[in-house]
């Protein structure tokens, strides 16, 4: 378990966790299929399943601002990877849980990275959730991408998860689920940019079971050349409670983007709200920015970098 | 300095601008002024090259740039605030003035463009220039990116628009000091006798043609006396 970090893992975890080296705080990096090297601190315990791969992470009740980094690095060809992780997060504990995936794949077969993440958040808990992913490599091989996202929200408890996938992912399917109970709050905030042929399809399916409870779950999502992405939203409300589903895209090129929204109300006092909304960069803005010196392609890149900023 | 040679734009079988000359001399201050729909919109954007004009000549210190695009413009310094500033998605207050620079500055640095037009920099830098800002914020928003280029020939649409009274105060102001500050002309679309005060020369521009064209003391006094141009003067003051 001890090793120094090359350049490319050294890079890749820079992209995917905004760290170059290993961090203070609780972590475990994961390795082409296994763990590199793992820290625990007084209230984070990281374990290793025993049954099937991954690890289970356990926040002591009433920890507060500790930030935990979980991330995976792929840098063969051919390799599968599934690995599943539990969050057990205790009562009043608030933490920064930073995962991410980043395959380099420079041969000619593909990479895989299925990550099963579940949440369980006690009462009162708050996390903040980023995980992002990232694909590089000159090979012919895919990179591939299907993270499962399990939540489940005990009352007074909230979750803000951010995710980033931006370039380098040939085929993702990322699906999400939240189970919310009283007073609780999800927000998701999800930002994908495809290019190339490349294949992106979310997920989401939230029940609103606790009186109060709440969910803004916004999608900002940019496809350009022969891309395709898909983006499919379910919010059901059982109770008095408030769901608010934003998807808007900016298709390019020959792109195709397609919304399925659906919302549930089974109580009278649901209230839910679902916006979508597809097409071109607007014509104004383009113009705008080249009026300050910028050439089209300039204006085209600033727009796409603020909008999935 | 900008020469205009017989402009003509005509669309959907209207004669929005007719044979439109006029030349704005190196450092000169000139408001376009004239009732509602009578072109001075698109006469501004003929000249930043956002719409093209059917016939006649856009010429900048000599050179023909009729046929350049808006970017070439704006590099040859030619600067526009629109009427209706375009909101964006993510990009910040503070993004628009450093692309507005075209180069990144530092924060302080940045701030005395949005004090100028009397924003406080800290509320406001890191705001995205969207539809959370109310409709005087983005203008402006508008003014400060387009005073900080300090381009040769700097066009404001309609500036007053949506401005209280007293910010207007201080965005007269902003105006002088341009003058003063820089060495480039600046062209005005105004209905407020108040930039019309301190206007080099006025042009009055209704049904596509122009009506008035002289020093401010030729046309002004003929404006105010006139009551049907003084009619829309005073209508126009809010809207
Ligand atoms: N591209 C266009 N197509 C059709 N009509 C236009 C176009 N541009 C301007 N117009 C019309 O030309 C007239 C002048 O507009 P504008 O230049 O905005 O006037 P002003 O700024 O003086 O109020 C208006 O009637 C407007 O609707
Ligand atoms: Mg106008």
């Amino acid at each position: 378990m001890d090793k120094k970090l090359n350049n490319i893992e050294k890079f890749i975890l820079k992209k995917i966790s905004d760290i170059d080296d290993f961090p203070s705080g609780a972590f475990n990096i994961r390795e082409n299929g296994s763990g590199i090297k793992r820290h625990t601190t007084e209230n984070v315990n990281i374990v290793s399943k025993t049954d099937k791969q991954g690890i289970d992470i356990i926040v002591k009740e009433g920890t507060k601002n500790e930030t935990i980094h979980i991330p995976v690095i792929l840098t063969k060809g051919g390799l599968t990877d599934i690995v599943y992780n539990d969050f057990y997060i205790g009562k009043n504990a608030e933490v920064t849980i930073i995962a991410g995936c980043g395959i380099h794949n420079d041969s000619c077969e593909t990479s895989e990275h299925d990550g099963i993440h579940r949440f369980f958040l006690e009462e009162g808990a708050k996390v903040k959730y980023i995980e992002k992913h990232y694909g590089q490599g000159e090979g012919t091989g895919k990179r591939i991408l299907n993270p499962q996202t399990i939540i489940d929200l005990k009352d007074g408890s909230s979750l803000e998860m951010e995710t980033v996938q931006i370039k380098g992912v040939d085929n993702s399917i990322r699906q999400t689920f939240g189970n919310l109970a009283k007073d609780t709050n999800l927000v998701i905030n999800e930002k994908i940019m495809t290019h190339g042929a490349q294949f992106a399809k979310t997920e989401f399916d939230v029940v609103l079971n606790g009186e109060n409870a709440s969910t803004h779950v916004t999608s900002r999502s940019v496809a350009k050349d022969a891309s395709k992405q898909e983006f499919i939203s379910k919010v059901s409300g059982n109770t008095k409670c408030y769901g608010h589903v934003e998807c808007d895209a900016i298709i390019m090129d020959n792109a195709t983007v397609k919304a399925i929204p659906e919302i549930l109300a089974n109580n009278i006092d649901a209230r839910l709200i679902h916006e979508a909304a597809i097409g071109k960069i607007a014509g104004e803005q383009m113009v705008k920015l080249m009026t300050l010196g910028l050439s089209e392609k300039e204006a085209e890149n600033e727009i796409i970098n603020g909008f999935l900023k | 300095m900008l020469e205009l040679k017989n402009i003509c734009f005509n669309r959907d079988g209207k004669q929005i601008l007719d044979n439109i000359s006029f030349a704005i001399d190196d450092n000169k201050f000139i408001v376009i002024t004239g009732p509602n729909g009578g072109g001075k919109s698109t006469l501004a954007k003929i000249i930043m090259g956002i719409e093209k004009p059917d016939s006649g000549l856009v010429l900048l210190n000599g050179e023909d740039i009729t046929n350049l695009s808006i970017t070439e413009r704006a590099n040859k310094g030619i600067g526009f605030a629109f009427q209706q500033p375009v909101k964006f998605k993510g990009i910040t207050v503070y993004d628009l003035i450093n692309l507005s620079l075209g180069k990144k500055v530092k924060f302080s640095e940045a701030c005395k463009y949005l004090s100028a037009v009397g924003l406080c920099p800290r509320d406001y830098m890191k705001r995205e220039v969207n539809a959370s800002l109310s409709g005087g914020e983005l203008k402006r928003i508008e003014i400060a990116t387009v005073v900080a280029r300090k381009s040769g020939l700097t066009i404001f649409d309609e500036p007053e628009a949506g401005i209280d009274l007293w910010s207007f105060s201080n965005l007269i102001d902003v105006f002088s000091d341009m003058k003063d500050e820089i060495s480039g002309s600046i062209m005005i679309i105004s209905h407020q006798e108040r930039i019309l005060n301190i206007a080099d020369n006025i042009i009055l521009i209704s049904n596509g043609k122009i009506k008035e064209s002289g020093t401010r003391d030729e046309v002004l006094p003929k404006l105010l006396n006139n009551t049907k141009t003084c009619k829309f003067l005073k209508e126009d003051i809010n809207g």
